[in-house]
């Protein structure tokens, strides 16, 4: 099926103008929309797998006009977006109810979809730009949306980090223009290829890093996501760790850095200090929080370092001319990885939230013993955090599997090494969640409790099968329709150009 | 908040038309002269932040009241999106395609005529109703929000 690539950005901006149209009556209707709006980007999303096209909006050639491209790496995204965003509107069905204001938050939800889809799809650097922006301004409303001092003052800060980010980012984007004549990715490529890189591109490089880097929360520009991940409603946690962090940060660093400029030695060298410093930092700091959200919001850190590590890795390869099977095995990890963590920290805040409904907490010293009182919302965090530490069947466990042979093969020994320390770091952060929260004694005041069900529980249950399904996509069959033409469009580096010019 | 002096209540209510009409105008124009859809939104909406610093807050909203300011500025965004979509139905099937060509309007001179090129006028009026109401709304909430901030906790 040819899937009008426009949709992905176009459903979910129209939905979301169309929910306030119905104001306070139907707010009945505009869930059911938004929720279709979701699902069909779904759909939509399942159906443009395994393509690869170029869209010209308005008939508008490039490098004039601008232009929309699905490659793999977009694929993969959309794919991972489509998921998480399905599963966290089914949720706030119910959850969001607590709130005033739904058609509103319905609203913010879907213009942060149509962003997150833009940067995915755009081949035009502006526009990425625009759309980031898009995406960041609705989450820092999101954010903030419980209006509580705590939320506001989250909000408040992630604002002026995530501004500082988008204005490093823009100031790249002018210095880009200015050194090359075009916006259009593919043709600022070509020129970088012809020209090399003078002193502005350096510049304008490091000042992406820096951008997507505080977009991204990797350690040095961390500061902003533990307040702001764990004030957020649930669904917007799930979605801010699952997927944003990693749309607007990873992949578009990735995407300019790959793609554009083209890895260099000193590029993968920094990435894998990025993506170590995370990983380390972030499990060092999540294993000492009590505060439920606040400690998987500090995993996501950790979390998100062995993507960029993975992907680093793979670029270090390349640059040095080396074998190129082992840079896709590398990239593979990480891309694997950014899927499978998509799924299972989406999952893992999802379960927080029902926690959080329940008992009106997120203080884990005084939960305890909630195993009895919410068998679902037990059994699923479990099966996430067993993902999340990676233990074999579940989906972690062959991401990581795969970095740790790539790191070996590489003859990385010592990453290699630390991979397999910070995995057992999470694995004894999840196992306090399981000890503090699900088992030991019930609180007196906690009691009478009760699991909510209807939709949180089904956004929940189907995320936890993901989360056991997710090592099938290495099969072979699966592994060569979503996850191999990504690798491929990170390891054929700045071909992308002649791909795209040339199509 | 009562507004200002009468000089500048009957200053206001003799500009708030030229003012308002200018926006128009430079909206219409706006694919002929410079200026287009922001400009001329920011323009009528500022017609509207006149007659709040004028005449008081309640006086505005008599006039243009917070729902139906929400209302019109998601019909604009909704109105720029089917200018687009129906770019997709028709003609080319391009996303944003200009599909009213030039040669279905006027003879041969249609250069530069106020109905000339296509969809572009009909994208700078969604636009203009767009920022003009949503720049309304920003000016009217914060001036809503102030003396509740220091009150009673809003929900």
């Amino acid at each position: 099926m040819i899937v009008p690539l426009p949709a992905f950005v176009a459903i979910p901006l129209g939905t979301a103008f169309l929910l306030p149209v119905f104001a306070k009556r139907g707010k009945a209707v505009a869930t059911v929309l938004a929720n279709l709006a979701t699902i069909s980007l779904l759909v939509l999303a399942i159906a443009s797998i395994g393509q690869t096209r170029v869209y010209e909006i308005g008939k508008w050639s490039i490098p004039l006009g601008i232009n929309l491209v699905l490659d793999g790496l977009s694929s993969l995204l959309l794919l991972a977006i489509s998921v998480v965003s399905a599963a966290a509107m089914l949720f706030s069905i119910r959850y969001m109810e607590q709130y005033t204001a739904k058609a509103k938050f319905l609203c913010l939800f879907l213009l942060m979809v149509a962003g997150m889809n833009g940067v995915a799809l755009s081949g035009d650097i502006f526009n990425l730009f625009v759309f980031l922006e898009i995406a960041s301004l609705a989450s820092y409303a999101l954010v903030g949306f419980g209006c509580e001092h705590e939320e506001l003052e989250a909000s408040f800060k992630y604002m002026v980090l995530g501004s500082i980010g988008s204005i490093f980012i823009l100031f790249a984007v002018a210095l880009v223009y200015g050194n090359t004549g075009s916006l259009n990715m593919a043709y600022i490529s070509k020129a970088i290829q012809s020209s090399g890189l003078n002193r502005g591109l350096t510049f304008a490089l490091a000042l992406f890093v820096v951008g997507f880097g505080l977009k991204a929360a990797l350690v040095p520009f961390h500061a902003w996501l533990p307040d702001a991940h764990p004030s957020a409603p649930a669904p917007i946690s799930a979605m801010l760790s699952g997927i944003l962090i990693k749309t607007l940060g990873v992949y578009a660093l990735v995407r300019v850095v790959f793609n554009i400029f083209g890895i260099s030695v000193s590029m993968g060298w920094l990435l894998i200090a990025l993506g170590l410093l995370s990983m380390v930092a972030g499990a060092f700091l999540a294993i000492g929080q009590w505060d439920f959200k606040r400690l998987l919001a500090y995993s996501s850190i950790s979390q998100l370092g062995y993507v960029v590590l993975g992907i680093g890795l793979g670029g270090l390869i390349i640059a040095r001319d080396g074998n190129l099977a082992w840079a896709s095995l590398a990239i593979l990890g990480g891309l694997f990885h950014l899927v499978n963590h998509a799924v299972y920290k989406s999952l893992l805040f999802l379960t927080s939230g029902s926690v959080q409904m329940s008992t009106g907490t997120r203080q884990m010293k005084q939960m305890g013993g909630l195993a009895e009182k919410l068998p679902v919302t037990r059994a699923t965090c479990t099966v996430a955090s067993a993902a999340v530490a990676g233990i074999p069947p579940f989906s972690g466990f062959w991401s990581k599997l795969i970095l740790v042979i790539a790191a070996i093969q590489a003859h990385f020994y010592w990453v290699a090494a630390i991979i397999v320390f910070v995995s057992l770091c999470t694995l004894i952060m999840y196992l306090k969640v399981q000890r503090y929260v699900f088992l030991g004694e019930l609180p007196e005041n906690l009691q009478e409790i009760k699991e909510n069900r209807g939709s949180m529980l089904v956004a929940m249950v189907s995320l936890a099968c993901l989360c056991v399904l997710m090592g099938l996509l290495l099969t072979p069959c699966l592994r060569s329709s979503i996850l191999d033409p990504a690798v491929q469009v990170l390891t054929d580096g700045v071909l992308y150009s002649a791909n795209v010019i040339g199509m | 908040m009562k507004g200002m002096t009468i000089i500048v209540k009957t200053i206001s209510s003799w500009v708030k038309v030229l003012i308002f009409l200018f926006g128009i105008y430079i909206v219409l124009f706006g694919h002929l002269t410079p200026g287009g859809g922001f400009a001329g939104g920011v323009i009528l909406a500022s017609c509207y932040v006149l007659l709040m610093l004028a005449f008081g807050r309640e006086y505005a909203e008599e006039n243009l009241s917070l729902p139906v300011a929400s209302k019109l500025d998601c019909v604009g965004a909704l109105l720029f999106a089917a200018v687009a979509l129906c770019g997709l139905l028709y003609g080319a099937a391009s996303f944003f395609w200009n599909f009213i060509h030039q040669e279905y309007l006027v003879g041969t001179d249609y250069e530069f005529n106020l109905v000339s090129a296509g969809t572009i006028p009909l994208s700078n009026i969604a636009i203009g109703l767009k920022v003009g109401a949503s720049l309304f709304l920003v000016v009217l909430v914060l001036s809503m929000f102030r003396p509740e901030m220091s009150g009673n906790k809003e929900d």
